[in-house]
């Protein structure tokens, strides 16, 4: 039976970019949970805009599928949130609509790509929401606000309607303010979709355990070591001691791969974005444009005019690492290394069962504190291996670092995203 | 024209016949629809949409490599081949770069000395684009509009070694290519557009020129000899023959000049992320092929008696040889001379596939020449009165209700007899000729009596029973 709720929001961070007053939804293990959804998953009859001013108006004819499994839970969809254009983004600065504020201190920046949906949750406005982690945007913005955050392991969530930005490495996920949040959300989007080819069978059917008793818990000294805040090092540390005194044992370990972890990370997402956007060229979809001119020169025009310069900067990098006597020397190199990652994840796991650090090297940035890209690029040098390696990672609050929020992240092997989740539990449930 | 020097290789792409697209359940049946009906997310590339593989078009596609020869590599993948043009959606094809699905196989033809195997560079399996409908005149009302029903429609490109040395062998490849894809029951070859050509071609020690857009069987040897003549020409002048691209203009039968911009494409080819590689050598193993051309050819010879030269005509095309084996039930060699040589010319002549010519019609003609109804002459005339009457959308007639409507029926026994004796009656000078040892004279009068019976006569038995009557004349005398 359909039911309506009424959503307005007094939006003070910027968490959206589309709400819907008046919502409908249905019967289901969702029923009017409210659940918002990043503006890079296709909403059939809704604004899709990547936060782009060159897909203003593109109004999508059709639902991702992981909005159609939302609905059917009876999930009341409440608007479109807020992002770095096509995920670009570690701060949610990079948005053509002005950036998202985090809940915890507005003079900050509540992380990103996904910064709107974590803003969201954080703020109260809706119950759940949806985000997509490229390298971390799930996780950052999640570790950021205050909240929890999945990564699931590739394949594990259809990605049909998500709006491509680098398809070999992003992952649809679960915000919530819990891990339960997260795990209920969680059982609603995981499954097979025939429509994604890289997608695989294995729903999600579990209900969080806090029993960690005899889990081997890896602690990689990158994750601790230079360019980490000492102080957000100090409280995730904190936090594992908090699961070792729930029967779980740390191990400290080492993953050598991660010097080459972000190079091969921004060569793979920015060749496969430069592929992905070229779609876009201003006539399709948007604004429209001058009819007088001819295709190539008004294309131009309406790419350098409607792309943020982030994205340009990440196209032209892509279509370089691509090009004919590079390809070699960029692409493929970086495939070397992604496999170098995956054969670390193998061995560690052969060791470990989970392993843990901190989601982000710091708190969240102030507002502009970031301006110069490569210094952004560095700070995702912790979430980026998991996508790399497409094994689960979660964001879990652990403690505050000069009054801010600060994430554990928890990494498990592919397809144990129930591990994943259970030892987040176990230490949410231990620190209370 | 002389051969030695021509090296010619051929780019070949064609729609394989899936009933839905290859990355989509859109149809592929459109080409009586209006534009972009037969459309969903995928094949418009909208943002966020996923190809999904037919595995259908990639079993046709092992039919071909297999029918071929090729050697299929243990696992293939696609990539994204990008590059900016209207009528491409996603600003990039899907295609196959460096793990094609096949290598290495051989297409036998009959060449210039002899049959002769052409090598196959290889096969891979892509997506067609759109197509661009350009509307208006004048350079300002000039527009484009785009029909993304071709969109996503499954081709195979197949690629061959300069192996071929004329022209009329490009044609030849071409023809017996059409032939085994039509047997593979992958390749409807009468489908509009279904059939593109790019042809590299040079002349020893000259820039290789590649021709692109040639869209018919004909086309290609057109567009071949035009480039020949044109190159010989060039180098006559004491030139340079340029390294280019050129595009082949159908209506004119000429090659122009493209720009060089094209050329300069640098595609960034990568793999597509959004599908998996594909294990496909196990799944080679496992095709059944149906009997090839040459198989048939040579079943032909043994099971009907068919000349070698009839027999490569008759297995020249699916529905051919299957027309021809239903005709032969009926009389194998007459069935095969009238299908070989004088049904395929008149078909040839009005433009019209073998579909053109009804079955039954054919076969009962067949039965009125093996009974010795009508003459040859008269079979000729009743298969163009039928085709005529096809091309003019009307019922055609059934061959028996002609010969009795026109009177066809051979003249023979009494009735040739009497009309013998009268000629013979009629013109005196002429047989004393004869008599007087004259052989032409003996021409005259069967010409007379053909003209009595209008040509229904037997020429042989007349021409035995003119000698008969004449000579009874003379042992009387
Ligand atoms: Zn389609």
């Amino acid at each position: 039976m359909a039911k309506t709720l009424t959503f307005t929001p007094d939006d003070k961070v910027h968490a959206f970019i589309t709400t819907i007053p008046e919502v409908s939804y249905e019967d289901g293990p969702l029923s009017g949970v409210t659940v918002a959804i990043k503006d890079n998953i296709s909403t059939r009859g809704i604004e899709t805009t990547c936060a782009s001013q060159i897909l203003k108006g593109y109004i999508p004819p059709y639902d991702a599928h992981v909005v159609t499994l939302l609905k059917s839970a009876g999930a009341a969809i409440v608007g479109k949130t807020n992002m770095d254009e096509f995920g670009m983004g570690t701060t949610t600065e990079n948005s053509s609509f002005g950036p998202t504020l985090n809940p915890c201190d507005p003079g900050r920046v509540p992380g990103g790509s996904s910064g709107g949906s974590a803003a969201a949750v954080a703020a109260g406005y809706c119950d759940m929401a949806l985000g997509s982690d490229t390298g971390g945007s799930i996780r950052c913005p999640a570790a950021f606000c205050g909240i929890v955050g999945l990564k699931p392991t590739y394949g594990r969530v259809s990605r049909y309607g998500l709006i491509a930005y680098a398809n070999s490495l992003e992952q649809i996920g679960p915000m919530a303010k819990d891990v339960t949040g997260v795990s209920r959300l969680f059982s609603v989007i995981a499954g097979h979709d025939k429509r994604d080819s890289t997608s695989v069978d294995r729903p999600y059917i579990h209900t969080p355990n806090p029993s960690v008793k005899g889990l081997r818990i890896g602690l990689p000294e990158e994750f601790f070591g230079k360019g980490v805040d000492p102080k957000v090092a100090d409280t995730v540390k904190k936090a594992v001691s908090v699961l070792e005194q729930a029967g779980a044992e740390a191990v400290p370990c080492s993953m050598p791969s991660m010097s080459h972890a972000l190079a091969a990370y921004y060569v793979i997402c920015t060749s496969e974005a430069s592929s992905n956007l070229a779609r876009f060229d201003g006539i399709r979809y948007g604004p429209g444009g001058d009819l007088r001119k001819s295709w190539h020169e008004e294309f131009s025009d309406r790419r350098q005019e409607r792309f943020g310069k982030e994205v340009r900067r990440r196209i032209i990098l892509g279509t370089f690492s691509l090009a004919a006597g590079y390809f070699g020397r960029y692409y493929q190199k970086a495939q070397t290394a992604r496999q170098m990652v995956r054969d670390d994840f193998a061995r560690l796991f052969g060791e470990v069962d989970m392993i843990a650090g901190p989601t982000m090297p710091s708190i969240a940035f102030k507002l502009r504190e970031k301006s110069d890209p490569l210094q952004m690029y560095l700070s995702d040098i912790l979430t980026v291996p998991a996508n790399l390696a497409g094994v689960p990672a979660i964001s879990v609050p652990c403690g505050q670092v000069e009054g801010m929020p600060v994430g554990l992240q928890l990494i498990g092997r592919h397809f144990e995203d129930e591990k994943v989740i259970d030892t987040a539990f176990a230490y949410e449930q231990g620190a209370v | 024209m002389e051969h030695d020097d021509v090296i010619i290789g051929l780019e070949i792409h064609c729609q394989l016949n899936t009933r839905s697209k290859l990355f989509c359940g859109c149809s592929t049946d459109f080409r009586d629809d209006e534009p972009n009906t037969h459309t969903c997310p995928v094949c418009l590339g909208l943002p966020g949409s996923m190809p999904v593989l037919n595995k259908k078009v990639i079993e046709f596609a092992m039919r071909v490599a297999k029918a071929l020869n090729c050697s299929v590599l243990k696992e293939c993948d696609f990539s994204r081949k990008n590059y900016f043009y209207p009528d491409l959606n996603k600003a990039y094809q899907i295609t196959q770069y460096d793990r094609p699905l096949a290598e290495w196989g051989k297409l036998m033809i009959e060449g210039e000395d002899g049959e002769r195997d052409i090598r196959i560079t290889r096969i891979h399996v892509e997506e067609d684009p759109g197509r661009s409908v350009h509307m208006g005149t004048t350079d300002r009302g000039k527009y484009t509009l785009i029909d993304y029903n071709r969109a996503g429609v499954p081709l195979i490109e197949i690629v061959t070694e300069p192996d071929l040395k004329s022209p009329k062998e490009a044609r030849r490849f071409l023809n017996k290519l059409r032939a085994t894809l039509e047997y593979l029951n992958v390749f409807d070859s009468e489908k509009e557009g279904s059939l593109r050509v790019d042809a590299n071609i040079s002349l020893k020690g000259s820039g290789r020129v590649e021709v692109k857009n040639i869209s018919s069987y004909k086309g290609v040897e057109k567009a071949l000899t035009f480039e020949i003549t044109r190159q010989r020409n060039v180098i006559r002048r004491g030139q340079v023959v340029a390294r280019e691209t050129r595009h082949f203009v159908e209506a004119r039968g000429i090659t122009t000049s493209s720009r060089s911009k094209e050329e300069e494409n640098d595609y960034r080819y990568f793999p597509e992320p959004d599908l998996m590689p594909m294990q496909v050598s196990d799944w080679v193993e496992g095709i059944v092929l149906p009997e090839l051309p040459d198989a048939r050819r040579e079943r032909f010879m043994q099971q009907y008696g068919c000349s070698l030269e009839h027999a490569r005509t008759l297995t020249g095309g699916l529905k051919l040889a299957e027309f021809y084996e239903q005709v032969a039930k009926a009389d194998p060699d007459l069935a095969a001379t009238w299908t070989a040589d004088y049904l395929l010319g008149e078909l040839n002549y009005r433009d019209f596939s073998i579909d053109a010519m009804p079955i039954v019609h054919f076969m009962e003609l067949i039965g009125l020449l093996k009974a010795d109804t009508i003459t040859d002459k008269s079979g000729v005339e009743i298969l163009r009165i039928i085709l005529d009457q096809v091309k003019n959308g009307e019922k055609p007639e059934m061959p028996a209700s002609i010969v009795n409507r026109l009177g066809l029926a051979k003249t023979g026994g009494d009735e040739i007899t009497d009309m013998v004796r009268a000629v013979i009656a009629e013109n005196p000078q002429p047989v004393a000729d004869y008599h007087a040892g004259k052989g032409p004279a003996l021409n005259f009068l069967v010409g007379q009596v053909m003209k009595k019976c209008r040509g229904r006569a037997d020429p042989g038995h007349l021409n035995a029973l003119l000698r008969e009557e004449l000579g009874k004349m003379q042992d009387g005398a």
